[in-house]
């Protein structure tokens, strides 16, 4: 039969010294990595397996939602105004949902800041005791079309970015990236921290809203696209993404601001700010993935999201359900003066990138921060390849040059990730675990199990 | 004093894990080390070690545990960063972006264009699921891993003959496919005799003798142990047998096994009777008394099965497979008065064998020399060694045997627990003849000399009258090449027959004639 009259290549999984008598002999082989399956329940990857027609056939329409998403940064609005949902006494944050009681510092931070921004409390201890006296609410972003990085706080007089998946009609918002140092993304509740939130909503905020109104539209996923050919992969390195945002943005400020000192210092802080994409880099993901939601039998996540104390996932085919598991501490390269013990576990929205097929999926497109994933490009290549193994396509606009422009691993299907261990790749900033210290370092990390298990396992058993 | 590491979420297949644990039990100051992941098997088998620590009662399946019995804190200092460093070695060739490794099945079927076999290897209760996938893909497979439930296997045979697959084991050691070795494999002449065997040390045997005498090896495909059992239903033995009967690379058969239950050896024998090139077939044990077609030929041994394929193979009359054999004991006669001559004492002979058909091959030949023969892995369940490790009489012990292994690679890589019977059945007053078998070949230890030698020297310095025979299973162009482990062997006192059937038969004829002599 075929096997003896064709030329035998060999893939080897496992014990790698099997590879020596094949090398002898001059037989081709490849070693393939193995993990175990995150779910020990084999019942469900054979009722899976049952329903693999329809699931493919679900994933498929999801996956073109996704990669047909057209957004666009359309305008710009106060929260209260704009996201949907919005209260004055309501916050949102990173993640999936949390009580105050269960908050990690930075976040619970970040909430104090807002408190005090938004005039409910006059300094950090009163903030504190309106923060824990039930009297404000709080609700992860996502479930207001909204995503925010770290601890991803959105207040009702906030400034968001408003995008609009063009090709389905859904928008997603997220507010304007304060920069790096003390803000209060990191859990900074300072002074110059509310002091920069106010310049940001009465200089920046209108400055960029009228130069946005002035070009109409701002093609988000062209940006992107050429950003990832300019060594960006949009969620640690945001300098192509930025630099082409400005020179998109530029010429409208200076032709719409009056005031030409403003136009500088507008102009100055987003030019000063390498990660100004990043919170339109993760508008555009939310954009684009709610597109893909609730399509019944689909395997594939819509949000990988985390607050600091959890980190929880969403499927397509399962709803608003959140699956949850704790989240963990990256492993990264620290500023001077930190070191791991100071780190928080794994916070903010940002993963929604990764989701996207961005981030830690596109790291081969960015070796410029390989020094984050192990020092060398081919380690960058490595992650982005396994990447392949757990999602449902790849993209048709992102796409790696350094692949041959193969498009990006995107749509992580829960099914080949319980079934493969393999773990969705995340790029990410780290936080002090106290409040009001900011950024420590910045690194890697991959997702943690139990909630792509809790999520695979759900789906299946809920499979009919 | 024990300390331990807990390594969350890192997984890694046994086999690897005890090979560090063996070099980390090298480093001075380590008393005694486990490195495993921390299942519940696995807890049990450390537990009796002492070794089992509450940091490890708590780690679960996916994380790696390791704790080390140390005499000093240097030590297990020592002991972690070592054990890290070969945990995380990296590969050391690196030749057209062969050192990169695939991220999981997906990737290694888009790398590596035209992928016909996979060879799995990873723990038993994930070989089955991921074999699934293989045989998804098209991929035949060759299953190395054991402990996969038969159901299981069953499904995935079906399956493959569905897809017109191969599917090699579970508990498959050996294969050689288009000449190149697969796993546990010698380095063979390709030639025109296709094999099938049930068992991998048997495979290994007859495809190295059958090189050594000359002829060469078309194809062998291995079965794994079950698949002549009922429950299977030798779907693989079957589909073997179709695949080489239309072979054109294969112009003479050879099957090896255990003898199979009834049923399935009707369908054997129906299948069989189907193919138009002489087949040659061994079931260790068991005699096929049945006249099948003209051109079939039925043998007792390994041994004389391997020598009527190659004089099939060779278009030599098959009376000379008896010549060849003939030859080798009357040398063996000689050599056997002579050591007869030294007993002084009655005695027994115990056989430490790493190969598990070997143990069977003994068996066959032993008795009608000596009478009962005791074993592990008896063929008559009356001889069943109630203990081991306390062997009484004539016995021989298989010492790949779940009693041996459990915790510590194949006895055919990891010498040491044999080594260790060598000199204590050495230094028994009863014992005056040792039979050994060393398995040469990929994935068997690569420096058999240096570690058996020193046990070899130890034993006969104990037992003056002792006489140690052995049957080296290789060929001259395998990694620890032949001659040379013969060579070394003869030059410390062994006397090396050319197969186990010869030694076993030397081994056997040396205490026949000291018993004559030497009146119990």
């Amino acid at each position: 039969m075929k096997l003896f009259e064709s030329e035998l290549k060999v893939i080897n999984i496992g014990l790698e010294s099997f590879r020596q008598g094949l090398n002898d002999s001059g037989v081709k082989s490849v070693q393939a990595r193995f993990k175990p399956p995150l779910s020990g329940e084999t019942a469900l990857f054979d009722r899976a397996g049952r329903h693999s027609g329809r699931i493919e056939k679900a994933n498929k329409k999801v996956l073109a939602r996704i990669l047909g998403a057209k957004p666009a940064l359309v305008g710009m609005g106060t929260a209260l105004d704009v996201v949907p949902g919005m209260k004055k006494d309501l916050i949102l944050h990173a993640g999936p949902p949390v009580a105050w009681a269960r908050m990690c510092g930075p976040m619970r931070g970040g909430i104090m800041a807002a408190l005090i921004y938004e005039g409910l409390a006059r300094d950090p201890k009163e903030a504190e005791k309106l923060a824990a006296s039930g009297k404000i609410k709080y609700s992860p972003c996502h479930e207001h079309n909204a995503v925010g990085p770290m601890a991803g706080i959105i207040s009702a007089s906030m400034p968001v970015f408003i995008v609009k998946n063009e090709a389905a009609g859904n928008y997603a918002y997220a507010t304007q990236n304060e920069g790096l140092g003390k803000v209060l993304r990191y859990g900074a509740y300072s002074p110059e921290v509310i002091e920069r939130l106010k310049w940001m909503e009465t200089a920046l905020y209108p400055t960029l809203k009228a130069a946005i109104a002035s070009l109409g539209r701002i093609d988000l996923k062209a940006i992107v696209a050429q950003a990832l050919h300019m060594g960006d992969e949009v969620h640690n390195r945001n300098r192509a993404g930025t630099s082409l945002f400005y020179r998109a943005i530029a010429p409208a400020v200076i032709a719409t601001c009056r005031d030409t000192g403003t136009a500088a210092r507008v102009l100055e802080f987003i030019n000063g700010n390498d990660h100004f994409f990043l919170n339109l880099s993760m508008a555009l993901s939310k954009a684009s993935l709610d597109a893909g939601r609730g399509v019944k039998d689909s395997s594939v996540v819509v949000v990988m999201a985390r607050n600091g104390t959890d980190f929880g996932v969403q499927l397509s085919g399962t709803g608003g359900k959140w699956f949850t598991g704790p989240a963990p501490v990256p492993d990264a390269l620290y500023f001077p003066g930190y070191t791991k013990a100071d780190a928080n576990p794994d916070i903010g929205d940002s993963a929604i990138t990764e989701t996207n097929g961005l981030g830690g999926f596109a790291i081969a497109a960015a070796p410029a921060i390989v020094q984050f994933v192990g020092g060398t490009a081919a380690d960058a290549v490595g992650y982005t390849l396994a990447m392949y193994e757990i999602t449902a396509g790849e993209n048709n606009i992102y796409k790696i040059p350094y692949l041959n422009f193969r498009g990006t691993p995107t749509g992580i299907d829960v099914i080949k990730v319980a079934k493969s261990g393999i773990l969705p790749f995340i790029d990410t900033g780290v936080a002090h675990k106290k409040a009001g210290i900011g950024q420590v370092g910045a690194g890697v990390l991959s997702a943690p199990p139990e909630p792509f298990a809790k999520a695979f396992e759900y789906f299946a058993n809920n499979l009919k | 004093m024990i300390k331990t590491v807990i390594k969350k979420g890192a997984y890694f297949d046994s086999v690897s894990l005890m090979q560090v644990a063996r070099k980390l039990n090298a480093i001075s100051g380590v008393i005694d080390s486990a490195v495993v992941m921390a299942t519940r098997e696995n807890k049990g088998i450390i537990k009796a070690s002492g070794l089992l620590t509450p940091e490890i009662l708590k780690a679960g399946d996916s994380d790696l545990a390791i704790a080390v019995s140390v005499k000093s804190p240097a030590a297990a200092e020592a002991a972690f960063k070592s054990a890290d460093e070969l945990l995380n070695r990296k590969p050391s060739r690196d030749t057209d972006g062969a050192a990169r490794k695939a991220a999981g099945l997906d990737d290694a079927v888009k790398m590596l264009e035209g992928a016909n076999l996979a060879v799995i290897s990873v723990a038993g209760r994930f070989a089955g699921a991921l074999a699934a996938r293989c045989l998804e893909k098209n991929l035949n497979v060759m299953l190395f891993s054991d402990n996969v439930p038969v159901e299981t296997e069953l499904a995935l045979k079906k399956a493959a003959v569905k897809k017109g697959l191969l599917v090699m084991g579970p508990d498959c050691g050996t294969a050689i496919i288009n000449g190149a070795p697969i796993a546990f494999a010698n380095s063979v002449r390709r030639g025109n005799i296709g094999i099938v065997a049930a068992s991998g040390t048997g495979l290994q045997e007859v495809t190295t003798l059958i090189t050594n005498e000359g002829a060469g090896i078309s194809q062998a495909i291995g079965t794994g142990s079950r698949d002549v059992k009922i429950e299977i239903g030798a779907l693989t033995l079957l589909q073997a047998l179709k695949m080489l009967a239309s072979d054109p690379g294969t112009e003479v058969l050879l099957i090896v096994s255990k003898p199979p239950h009834p049923e399935i050896l009707k369908r054997i024998t129906a299948e069989i009777r189907k193919i138009r090139k002489p087949v040659v077939a061994v079931f260790l044990g068991g005699v096929i008394e049945e006249k099948i077609k003209d051109d079939f030929y039925a043998a007792r041994t390994l041994e004389e099965a391997a020598y009527k394929a190659v004089c099939l193979g060779k278009g030599w009359k098959l009376a000379r497979a008896r010549e060849i054999i003939y030859d080798m004991n009357l040398k063996a006669g000689e050599l056997a008065k002579t050591e007869a001559a030294r007993k002084k004492r009655s005695s027994c002979l115990r056989g430490l064998f790493s190969g598990g058909t070997f143990v069977s091959e003994a068996q066959v030949i032993l008795p009608e020399l000596l009478g009962g023969i005791w074993s592990n892995a008896p063929l008559d369940k009356k001889w069943k060694l109630k203990d081991s490790l306390k062997l009484s009489g004539h016995a021989v012990i298989d010492m790949g045997e779940d009693e041996f292994t459990v915790g510590r690679p194949h006895p055919m890589i990891d010498f040491s627990l044999r080594n260790k019977m060598i000199v204590s059945e050495a230094a028994r007053p009863e014992v005056s003849v040792l039979l050994l078998d060393v398995v040469l070949g990929y994935g068997s230890n690569p420096k058999p000399l240096e570690d058996i030698l020193p046990s070899i020297k130890e034993a006969f310095s104990r037992n003056r009258e002792l006489s140690i025979v052995a049957s080296v299973t290789g060929t001259e162009t395998d990694p620890q090449v032949r001659s040379k482990v013969v060579k070394g062997l003869e030059a410390a006192g062994v006397i090396v027959m050319p197969s186990n059937a010869g030694a076993c038969r030397l081994a056997g004829e040396i205490l026949r004639l000291s018993g004559k002599r030497v009146k119990p």
